[in-house]
């Protein structure tokens, strides 16, 4: 059997919301605090407490309805899920179950399912030399983390490679970034990110078993262990073997997938409505909060920065998914003078981003949106030729200051009189007088040495074209 | 005045005196000190040694000292819940309604004895032992607030705070011969108090007549941030005043109010409906057609819940543990095994087995839309009458021992006070007479008149009872002097 | 009438261990409760009646945003069974 398989992948996201306390105690969140010290009797599950819902999670979550095009259930409630297990502390876990906050949304080619608010389990650090949870005798849990708010998103089956499901991560991750509901770092845990994943024939409706991968925290490994997953289904059903429904985790030391749950029993988590909440039901001042609240998000910039300013498909998206870029970019234009094109300025904000690093924000450099659009003017105007315009760049950098004294400072105006740079190659051709002739010859490669001359002599000031230009010229060719 | 007279006061009478200046705040702790040392109903599981605690004469509750249930978390003090799994441990924090009551005035003379967990109708589940009913010391308080009640229907305490889930403080209030006030759902925070069925349990009080319910409850309620579910009353509190009952309507359900309730018990119900028209009541009978079902959607609803409230219970942050060694399962299952009772066991078996797959919508969704029919039938008994009225226990206190072996006969106690509970409505039993237990035995014994109202009558329902009360005149000295 | 397996199912869902003589009357009398709430089930019509979760008819009871002090370590490890520097030690769940 030889058939073209094709891989169905959907995700289950859950996002650690950025709020300041608990979702359900008033506990400052923890930032790698000592262990149990953002912890009161709520979040340990003391007999008689009580939870009490976080707002601004609620209105986070509102946020992601809409940023996502969420239809928002005029009545949700919560559930307990129970199970029993040291890093859940009241051996349930509230979460809502069968009436999200949000449902059937989009974002980008992939629908949302559901997007529901849920608390956060605690961390078991276990003991022992290996540190492996197989090896050790004992655990110790650490309830910091237990009871941080999460919202859980989980899409419709609509990816279909990993590459797509690593690219589509990213959009969400720079979509929740730009909201501002969640720090979304995997390497840390605030985006972590599960798939579904199943192989059918090219062209079948049907689904296939899926399978469900599970630990893998960086960009990375999503894609390693979603590859290795459809590899290894494919594999399987090829060799016309079934495919397991089972949960696998992802070893990234060895790239590999190993099966998490099989003895275990049958989870019956036995949810009932939480007692001790009462609904979220939306009011419109709640959902009007939400809207305001809401910034332009990065698949809309990228969209306006083709329509409005003609950036190319990655400059575009570069700058709309680093929003302080765009942001940047967008205060350049604001400066330019008539005739800089905005594809100038964002070539410019690129160059910039390189030398200040992607995860800074341009915005604090030293570099202001003004100085950097004369920048890009005197160059555009041949004022200066571009690699004296990096030079300058670089100083601007370093110490900021204004672009024209830089320029007169180091000595770095293009030369304005073509006599005076018509004199110098004149000079290079002689002093260089067997390359010349090589040029002559049609080797061009031989120019070299003759425009080396030129640019020592005019200390890099000579555009490099006008150069070629002139010793064309002179050399009647 | 001599400690016997002392402890013969109401808490408001107290109250009265030391305004007055007649009474030293002191000189009744000492009383009511002295006498709670010397428990021996074993009503109490914890007594303050310490000497009188600094009192306000000006405080709401002007210094009288107060006994509270073992299910309140007070902090420093030992909270077991009646549970073995609980021994010894002190809570980092005390419950709302508690902190209410010392920010009041009262100071906390005790924790009284319970049923383990507020699971039971007798207090026989208690790790900690069985309460003696100050009236027959060979029977049952009541629960599952057993200690409660028998301490102050004993002279041991002045009043006391307690829970009820579905009964658990008019039954023993009833048993007992004094006053059981549960108000209406959400009226007092949980916060702290121990979770037995989250969506019915509610705090009350237990008081010699109903003006100290009425003052207890004042300082008891009120919106708590902590708790979400907690709305306070619309209105304070008022000392009741009422002196008859011309315009009342009373209604009583013959579900309620018939079969299984002990002929003695019936008697008394009956003589104190012809004193309620003597007052000026009109008396009619009525229905509530899914009251009978109560029992059963209450005994599914509260184990669900309590399944999950006593899942915390694991030996990993507080509390007993047990562990050989066997790994964490063996750790769980064996530290729950040796901190629970067998009533616990049954109702957490019988919790999980109603929310397990495929059960969920046959037992506690079904239970849950007979919920709603009941509080529809309240609904529409309440726009014929001003309160319903019904026999409070089906029986006089038995004898210790003479159920625990039939947990369906042990559950049939709490047939007249569930319904309230699964409407939220509030409902107060007071002392209406004595009879004498089924079987020739010749001791009288206190029977109780439940008089439930519409969520938030508290103040009326309280107006009631005060007529009725001081029509009624029982007596309850015999429990104290026995003490 | 319950068998011992669903005794011990529901036992093991619940994390209580039970003696024989445990599983044996625990199925008796579960059976006997049981018996006598399926009564509920012989009520008519409950179609279309809402479930009550909860008589309070609240909505939207939300809390500001703002951290409280949390408790201070020694508080917190104050009742544990096992404590450790870290925490709370429990047996590792990979060995059961
Ligand atoms: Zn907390």
């Amino acid at each position: 059997m030889n058939v073209e398989l094709e891989p169905v992948i959907g995700l289950e996201i859950h996002v650690q919301l950025k709020t300041r306390t608990k979702m359900f105690c008033s506990c400052a969140l923890s930032f790698g605090e000592e262990p149990n010290t953002r912890t009161c009797p709520i979040c340990l599950g003391l007999p008689g407490t009580l939870p009490v819902t976080n707002a601004q999670a609620v209105h986070f979550g509102l946020m992601m309805a809409m940023a996502f095009d969420c239809e928002i259930a005029p009545k949700s409630i919560f559930h307990r899920k129970n199970y029993f297990y040291p890093d859940l502390a009241k051996g349930y876990q509230i979460s809502q179950y069968d009436i999200p906050l949000c449902s059937n949304g989009r974002l980008g080619d992939v629908r949302i399912h559901r997007i529901h608010l849920e608390e956060d389990a605690a961390k078991l650090v276990h003991e022992g030399a290996s540190g492996r949870i197989h090896d050790s005798d004992s655990s110790v849990v650490d309830y910091n983390r237990g009871g941080t708010p999460l919202a859980e998103m989980v899409t419709e089956p609509d990816l279909r490679s990993a590459e797509q499901a690593r690219d589509w991560l990213n959009l969400l991750r720079v979509t929740l970034r730009q909201l501002g509901v969640s720090d979304v770092n995997m390497e840390e845990g605030s985006l972590r990110c599960d798939a579904n994943v199943s192989v059918r024939p090219r062209g079948s409706s049907e689904l296939g078993t899926k399978t469900e991968l599970k630990n893998m925290n960086s960009f990375r490994f999503v894609m390693q262990g979603i590859n290795a997953e459809i590899a290894r289904q494919t594999a399987l059903v090829q060799a016309g073997e079934p495919v397991v429904q089972e949960t696998l985790h992802f070893d990234p030391v060895t790239g590999r997938l190993s099966s998490l749950r099989s003895k275990e029993e049958a989870h019956d988590y036995r949810y009932f409505p939480e007692p001790d909440l009462v609904p979220v039901a939306p009011t419109e001042a709640m959902l009007e909060r939400a809207r305001t609240a809401i910034p332009e998000l990065p698949a809309a910039r990228e969209e306006r920065y083709g329509r409005d300013f003609s950036l190319g498909g990655d400059t575009a998206r570069l700058l709309a998914y680093e929003p302080q870029f765009g942001d940047y970019f967008e205060a350049t234009t604001q400066e330019a003078t008539a005739g800089v094109s905005p594809a100038v300025l964002a070539n410019w904000v690129t160059e910039l981003r390189t030398r200040i690093g992607a995860s800074s924000d341009p915005a604090e450099s030293k570099v202001t949106p003004d100085a950097l659009a004369v920048l890009a003017a005197l160059v555009t105007e041949r004022r200066i030729n571009a690699s004296a315009g990096r030079q300058v760049l670089d100083t601007l950098v370093a110490e900021g200051g204004d672009v024209a004294a830089i320029v007169e400072r180091e000595g770095l105006a293009a030369m304005d009189s073509d006599e005076e740079l018509a004199g110098i190659v004149k000079a290079a051709l002689e002093a260089n007088a067997d390359a010349a002739a090589k040029v002559r010859d049609g080797n061009a490669k031989a120019m070299g040495p003759i425009v080396g001359y030129v640019m020592r002599e005019t200390k890099g000031r000579a555009d490099g074209g006008e150069v070629g230009r002139l010793v064309r010229e002179q050399l009647g060719i | 005045m001599t400690a016997t007279e002392l402890v013969g006061l109401t808490a408001a009478e107290a109250i009265g005196r030391i305004r007055a200046g007649e009474l030293e705040p002191a000189e009744l702790w000492s009383a009511y000190q002295q006498r709670a040392q010397a428990d021996d109903l074993n009503a109490y599981t914890w007594v303050a040694d310490a000497d009188a605690p600094a009192a306000d004469p000006a405080a709401p509750l002007a210094g009288v000292p107060v006994a509270v249930k073992d299910l309140f978390c007070t902090e420093g003090i030992p909270s077991q819940a009646g549970s073995r799994i609980l021994e010894n441990y002190c809570p980092p924090y005390t419950a709302t309604a508690i902190q209410n009551i010392y920010d009041a005035g009262a100071p906390l003379l005790a924790k009284t004895n319970q049923d383990e967990f507020a699971m039971g109708s007798s207090n026989e589940n208690s790790a900690y032992g069985p309460v003696l009913n100050p009236w027959d010391r060979a029977r049952v308080p009541g629960g599952s607030s057993g200690g409660s009640a028998a301490a102050v229907a004993a002279g041991l305490a002045p009043w006391a705070t307690g829970t009820d889930t579905g009964g658990s403080i008019r039954q023993p209030a009833a048993l007992c011969g004094i006053v059981g006030f549960k108000p209406t759902y959400g009226a007092i925070s949980r916060y702290g108090m121990i979770a037995f069925a989250s969506s019915l349990d509610q705090a009350g009080t237990f008081t010699r007549d109903v003006t100290d319910a009425a003052l207890l409850l004042e300082a008891m309620v009120g919106k708590d941030p902590y708790d979400s579910t907690c709305l306070g009353l619309p209105e304070p509190v008022q000392p009741p005043t009422a002196t008859d009952l011309r315009g009342v309507r009373l209604g009583v359900p013959e579900e309620l109010s018939g079969e299984g309730i002990e002929p003695g018990v019936l008697a008394a119900f009956e003589r104190t409906l012809d004193i309620a028209r003597d007052l000026g009541a009109t008396v009619e009978s009525t229905h509530l057609p899914h009251a009978a079902h109560g029992l059963s959607a209450y005994y599914l609803i509260a184990p669900a819940e309590c399944s999950s409230n006593l899942a915390r219970f694991d030996g990993v942050r507080y509390g007993m543990r047990v562990d050989d060694g066997g790994g964490l399962l063996d750790m769980y299952t064996g530290t729950r095994a040796a901190g629970f009772g067998d009533e616990v066991k049954r109702r957490i078996m019988l919790g999980t087995y109603a929310l397990s797959s495929g059960y969920y919508d046959a037992y506690y969704g079904r239970a849950q839309k007979v919920r709603t029919k009941i509080s529809e039938d309240f609904e529409s008994a309440f726009s014929a009458f001003d309160f319903l009225v019904t026999p409070t226990s089906p029986g006089v206190a038995f004898e210790l021992g003479a159920k625990s072996d039939d947990p369906l006969a042990m559950y049939f106690n709490d047939f007249c006070t569930v319904p309230m509970s699964l409407a939220g409505i509030p409902a107060l039993s007071i002392p209406n007479g004595t009879a004498q237990a089924p079987g020739g035995s010749s001791t009288e014994l206190p029977t109780g008149f439940q008089i439930a109202g519409p969520a938030f009558s508290e103040n009326k329902l309280l107006n009631a009872a005060y007529a009725l009360e001081t029509a009624l005149a029982f007596d309850s000295s015999p429990a104290r002097e026995a003490s | 009438m319950l068998s011992s397996d669903q005794v011990l199912h529901v036992a093991r869902l619940a994390r209580l261990e039970l003696t024989d003589e445990e599983v044996t009357r625990m199925g008796l009398e579960l059976s006997n409760v049981l018996d006598h709430i399926e009564k509920i089930g012989e009520l008519g019509e409950l179609e279309g009646v809402v479930p009550t979760s909860h008589v309070v008819e609240l909505e939207n009871v939300l809390r500001e945003d703002s951290p409280h002090q949390s408790l201070s370590p020694g508080v917190v490890l104050a009742s544990a069974p096992d404590p450790a520097p870290g925490g709370f030690r429990v047996p590792s769940p990979g060995t059961s």
